[in-house]
């Protein structure tokens, strides 16, 4: 396999016991290869499954069936078929995500939040310093917020400390989901910048954008998802 | 990965009575994994933390424990001298009351220095200099260092117990329910305390929690109990973002965001 990510037949749906065992298919039968160092955008209308995709390659929804191919160095793993421990070692060395939420502990500074991703792949504290710094300088994050936790910070600046975390492990493979949906024009364009930089080092993308904007500037390529269930 | 499991469990089971507390219950825990079992309360979570420990004797099933020449050893089947080494060094308990794993009369230097007299120092001004760094390292002010522990806070207290587990550096520690009755901006500070301690320290740790805030920022992987039986587990965002179970379901909904 020469691409980084390769989808074969992948089905997943949800049973909501709470809602009398209601079944809704979200994925029926996908097949989707990503070359490396392309950036893949996934379209379709809300429901689509464009998230649903994002997270199953993450490891974080468990598909139904299928196989989910992801190369790891000079390895190749099965993400539907990993067992925990695999799927934490493949996000460390070979997954970055960003999700829509900022899920972390409470009262760390953001600087240390950011560091943390680098920290668990093996970078010295002052490495890993200086990649944090330099990405939330890169996003507008002022200095004097990074020794604060981001609860408080606004909406938009919790989203760039999340894309910033997302980052700083300089994975092979980037995993966004929606990283600009809250974030002015000077940010949109900072993260653009920082996504080329990304591919510029060699990694592989795949995101939902909806920013039409955005989208246009990082695509390689777009899939709409309604249409990959129709055919 | 050719890493072995530092605690191999194999179909756990423990009545109390004609009450199952839990049975059938199988895992593998790794070198600096961080398991959380989750349930509401009275579905055996902790004493299936007490049969791991070796604090109580399951009916039936095993659990074993690597030790540092590389072999597994029943924990319930070894000796008693051998057991209470092994509880001494190699692993820890950090109870939910801090009142039941700590020694309230006795200093809070005296605490910490204990465990490391029971593993064999005996050069006082080494264990007194352990014993200071291990209080910086839980952010207890040295100063403190002669104060019992029955005039510390809560929260100070648990973050002692803390400090007097990891000074023997264990493999292993089981933590009940280790945020417990602390005050939120406390039991924050200690997240981050564990987090970082399991990361630097290549900890591996059973944690016992209704708290699925707490299982989601401290735990890799999860243990969903009910009735005494495990009825769910994964990577812990893969229970908590994609529960199958539909009781796993129903406490993932009940959370109050």
């Amino acid at each position: 396999m020469s691409a980084a990510i390769e989808i074969l037949g992948l089905e997943k749906s949800f049973i909501l016991h709470l809602r009398a065992g209601t079944r809704l298919g979200v994925l029926r039968g996908l097949n989707l290869t990503v070359e490396a160092g392309e950036c893949l955008v996934l379209r379709g209308a809300s429901g689509a499954g464009k998230s649903t995709v994002l997270r199953c390659i993450y490891g974080n929804y468990r598909p139904d069936a299928g196989r989910i191919f992801v190369r790891m160095g000079a390895g190749i793993v099965d993400m539907a078929a990993a067992k925990p421990r695999e799927i934490l070692a493949l996000r460390r060395m070979a997954l970055g995500y960003v999700s829509q939420f900022l899920r972390v502990v409470p009262r760390v500074p953001a600087i240390a939040l950011v560091m943390e991703p680098a920290l668990e792949r093996g970078a010295t504290e002052a490495e890993a310093r200086e990649r944090a710094a330099a990405l939330l300088f890169r996003l507008n994050i002022p200095p004097k917020l990074w020794d604060l936790p981001p609860a408080t910070f606004s909406g938009g600046e919790q989203q760039r400390i999340n894309i910033a975390r997302g980052l700083v492990g300089q994975q092979p493979i980037l995993l966004l989901d929606e990283p600009t949906a809250s974030l002015d024009a000077e940010n949109r364009a900072a993260v653009i910048e920082l996504l080329r930089e990304a591919r510029g080092r060699g990694a592989t993308v795949v995101g939902v954008f909806h920013d039409r904007e955005v989208r246009d500037a990082v695509a390689t390529r777009t899939i709409d998802l309604a249409a990959e269930k129709a055919a | 990965m050719i890493e072995l499991p530092l605690l191999r469990v194999t179909g756990l089971a423990k009545t109390f009575g004609r009450l199952r507390a839990c049975h059938g219950v199988n895992f593998e825990l790794f070198p600096g994994e961080v398991l959380g079992i989750v349930g509401e309360s009275g579905s055996g979570k902790t004493t299936l933390l007490r049969c791991l420990a070796a604090e109580l004797e399951p009916d039936e099933g095993s659990v074993e424990f690597r030790n540092v020449e590389g072999e597994l050893e029943d924990v319930h089947r070894m000796s008693e001298a051998r057991r209470r080494f092994l509880q001494r060094t190699q692993w820890g308990i950090v109870h939910q009351n801090p009142r039941d794993g700590l020694r309230m009369r006795v200093s809070a230097g005296g605490n910490v220095g204990e465990r490391l007299m029971a593993a064999g120092e005996r050069h006082y001004g080494r264990i007194r200099a352990e014993a200071v760094a291990w209080l910086d390292c839980v952010e207890l002010d040295p100063v403190r260092i002669d104060d019992l522990p029955l005039l510390f806070s809560g929260g100070m207290q648990q973050r002692l117990q803390i400090a007097r587990i990891l000074v023997s550096r264990p493999r292993l520690v089981f933590l009940d329910e280790p945020t417990g009755g602390l005050d939120v901006s406390v039991q924050a500070r200690l997240l981050d305390m564990l987090r970082r301690l399991a990361r630097d320290l290549d900890l591996a740790a059973v944690i016992v929690t209704h708290d699925l805030g707490v299982a989601r920022l401290l735990t890799d992987r999860l243990m969903v109990m009910r009735r005494g039986e495990v009825v769910e587990e994964g990577l812990t965002d893969q229970v908590l973002d994609d529960p199958h179970d539909a009781y796993t379901q129903l406490l993932v909904a009940s959370v109050i965001a």
